[in-house]
């Protein structure tokens, strides 16, 4: 009798227990990610001329958002005028691209894929996934920097990825805050730390803060790393070469500890679109971010938008340092038209792929020393002036150094610290112990 | 509404006339059968096999090892779970959590999707809306959950702290490590609570009401007679919900993903699994250790309930 009614939700738990198993075996199952990754991408194919087989070149994306992605359809479309190449773009959501990227890569990746500069791409490279493109750099070798051929090269030597732009990273603030109360941009760490106390007796926040994803105070330790002990030992740290327990960088936690009442408080909670709110709405006095952060500006605010390099700690090395991301691409291994992929970077990394490119963007810099600066607003020019004068370009941290270290490691250790900044001894013990297993295992 | 199909699919108990028709269609139809049998025995079974017997054992074998899903995976017999348990510090926060979470759904959950189901069953006024208002969360994913649980606790443009007039000094309920999964959990139950109420609403349904006359016959009182013998008579919807409280404690995984992926205060080992395994991290032997550890988890509290269950029966 009331035995039936259980009957029916008995088979509730059956679901349940699969579910769970399944979840336990996230591992196995996550090899047929690639099927569903190649699933979703969405065909922008422009169509037309079937030709040749080699005139047609597969694209995977993760420019997702509606503007740039009308903007790469646009390059394709010049490529087909001007080349005569067919470029089908495959374009999946930005998170997933990078969280599926390793099986993305071994399972049927398309000739050329969208890709991050720095030790985020020699790790690829060094698994050898990703195809040498040295002949493209033959082609288009003269009109990049040393510091951004540097950022494409392998650890093998060889060429890997074609830079299309970057953005610095520095801090922003509205011109007509800083005119209203007379503040002036501060040169060194002690200038800086008198004008944050002058601008929170005037009832502001001296500066915005956002962590609540996690990566964006890895900008703060970048800035103050750098400027603290040089780009030298930054990026010896983040390949896993210096030690987490090495007294310089306890010093660069005593220094933002110092600064974090200056912060924003309750940052843990706060995405940076909010914190770059407080700074349209000048309830912020500077913002410590990227140049994307004039996105969250109407048309209207941007010429009131400006920036500052990070101000000098030591002397030694003052503000040499510049992190400007760069964003670009590279050919998969398994490219199944590898001469067409080549003569899709070639034009990639041409001053005329670009410049279609940044019509549609009002904050990144072409990466193509000739890439037209006539069309860059304010912020852009003064971004290609700050990063074309930097002695040394760092990526970011988490483009620097390993991607498993900066996820599962750096990501919760920061934000403990900026819960409780008193126990740093304690923390960066842990980060060194956790930072060596991670590289000595290689991955 | 929402309580009609459980109620109607009620299956007969099957009784020995049943089985035995079955067997003598069986010989009848023998020949012709078998494959049909084999076909749609065999396809479960191998799906059974394939998807989470293999998976499984798959993941056990990948704990002892460090791989990343490209280079040749490489031998490291335990180091996984001793660097689990030694240096990850998430993990421990995230046990903890993941007991927080079996504890309040076990202890306020439950209890409270009893409470409405007892209350509803009393067929007051406006029951049918009550029941879809308690119901509503269990339909909505806990993503959505989570979702509209930043609306509310947001620190800067959150409801909850304008309603307490902390306008210029915010609690970050979500921000703050100490409060966060408390506020997390407060969705969880407002959740759990409808999912438990229907399955105790349909089983109070099903009480035969000559039951609880016989008690007040008896002269029992409606809590006597809720406790000693409505109550009982529930035990299997009991061992559903306390095996489902079990699971949804040990799986939750969505919430947290959706408010800060699970992170600063809002670890759970389902999530662990995940930012180790599917992220760009790829440290897939790491993960497994991680999940084998929620497995053996989930496994020692089912068994241990259901041995316990089946030993009662036996009595």
């Amino acid at each position: 009798m009331s035995r039936s009614p259980a009957d029916r939700p008995g088979g509730l738990p059956m679901t349940s227990r699969r579910s769970i198993l399944r979840g336990a075996l996230a591992g196995a199952s996550a090899f047929a990610v690639p099927a569903a990754l190649a699933a979703c991408g969405k065909s922008d194919t422009g169509s037309g001329s079937g030709g040749s087989t080699n005139k047609n070149v597969t694209f995977g994306s993760n420019y997702s958002d509606d503007v740039p992605k009308k903007a790469i359809a646009d390059v394709m479309a010049k490529m087909q005028s001007d080349k005569g190449y067919t470029v089908k773009v495959n374009t999946v959501d930005h998170n997933s691209f990078q969280e599926n990227i390793t099986r993305y890569l071994q399972g049927s990746p398309d000739d050329v894929f969208t890709w991050f500069a720095g030790f985020r791409m020699q790790y690829f490279a060094a698994q050898g996934l990703a195809t040498p493109i040295d002949d493209v750099w033959q082609t288009i070798g003269a009109n990049y920097s040393d510091a951004f051929k540097k950022a494409s090269t392998g650890q093998d030597g060889k060429m890997y990825f074609v830079p299309f732009y970057n953005y610095p990273w520095a801090l922003f603030y509205r011109k007509s805050v800083f005119e209203a109360k007379g503040y002036q941009i501060p040169k060194t760490i002690d200038e800086f730390k008198t004008l944050c106390a002058k601008i929170k007796t005037d009832g502001m926040v001296p500066i915005g803060f956002a962590d609540k994803d996690g990566w964006p105070a890895f900008g703060t330790f970048d800035q103050l790393n750098m400027r603290m002990n040089g780009y030298d030992f930054h990026v010896a740290l983040m390949a896993g070469k210096q030690s987490w327990t090495d007294p310089k960088v306890k010093n660069v936690f005593d220094l933002w500890a110092g600064l974090l009442p200056y912060h924003q408080p309750g940052s843990l909670g706060r995405t940076w679109q909010d914190a770059a709110q407080g700074l349209v709405s000048k309830q912020s006095a500077m913002y410590l971010l990227g140049s994307f952060v004039a996105q969250q500006f109407q048309p209207a605010d941007l010429p009131d938008l400006d920036f500052f390099a990070f101000p000098e700690v030591d002397s030694q090395y003052g503000q040499d340092a510049v992190e400007a991301p760069i964003d670009g691409f590279m050919i998969s291994h398994k490219a199944k038209n590898v001469a067409g992929a080549k003569e899709l970077l070639k034009f990639l990394g041409s001053a005329d792929a670009q410049n279609v490119y940044l019509k549609s963007d009002p904050s990144d810099v072409g990466a193509n020393k000739q890439a037209d600066a006539s069309g860059y607003n304010a912020i852009q020019k003064k971004a290609a002036t700050f990063i074309g004068e930097a002695k040394q370009i760092s990526q970011f941290l988490d483009r620097d150094s390993n991607p498993t270290f900066a996820s599962t490691v750096a990501i919760p250790a920061f934000q403990q610290f900026i819960n409780s900044p008193g126990d740093i001894d304690s923390l960066l013990k842990n980060v060194d112990a956790q930072a060596k297993s991670i590289y000595a295992a290689g991955n | 509404m929402t309580s009609s199909p459980l109620t109607a699919e009620a299956p007969a108990p099957q009784t020995t006339p049943v089985r035995g028709r079955r067997r003598v269609r069986l010989r009848r139809y023998g020949r012709r059968d078998i494959p049909v049998l084999v076909v749609l025995l065999g396809i479960p079974v191998l799906l059974d096999l394939a998807l989470i017997w293999a998976t499984t054992v798959a993941s056990i074998g990948l704990s002892f090892t460090s791989y990343n899903g490209v280079t040749a995976i490489k031998w490291v017999g335990l180091r996984n779970y001793e660097q689990i348990f030694t240096i990850y510090l998430p993990f421990w926060t995230a046990v903890r959590n993941n007991l927080l979470w079996l504890g309040v759904l076990g202890l306020v959950a439950t209890p409270l999707g009893l409470f409405f189901a007892v209350l509803l069953d009393k067929q007051i006024r406006f029951t049918r809306v009550y029941q879809s208002i308690f119901y509503m969360p269990v339909v909505l994913s806990l993503a959505v959950v989570g979702f509209i649980a930043q609306l509310i606790y947001s620190r800067d443009y959150g409801v909850l702290n304008s309603l307490l007039g902390r306008g210029s000094h915010p609690i970050d309920w979500l921000g703050d490590s100490k409060i966060n999964i408390w506020a997390v959990l407060v969705a969880a139950v407002w959740r759990h609570a409808g999912y438990v109420m229907i399955l105790y609403l349909a089983g109070l349904k099903a009480v035969d009401p000559a039951l609880k006359e016989a008690a007040v016959i008896d002269g029992a009182n409606e809590r006597q007679t809720f406790f000693r013998v409505v109550f009982p008579t529930l035990r299997p919807i009991n061992i559903i919900v306390v095996v489902i409280t079990v699971i949804e404690a040990l799986r939750a995984f969505d919430i947290v993903y959706a408010i800060n992926s699970g992170r600063n205060g809002l670890e759970l080992l389902s999530v662990l699994v995940t930012a180790n395994i599917v992220g760009e991290a790829s440290r897939i032997g790491f993960g497994s250790a991680i999940a084998v550890i929620l497995l053996a988890t989930s496994i020692g509290f089912v068994i241990a309930y259901l041995t316990q269950i089946i030993r009662e029966d036996r009595q």
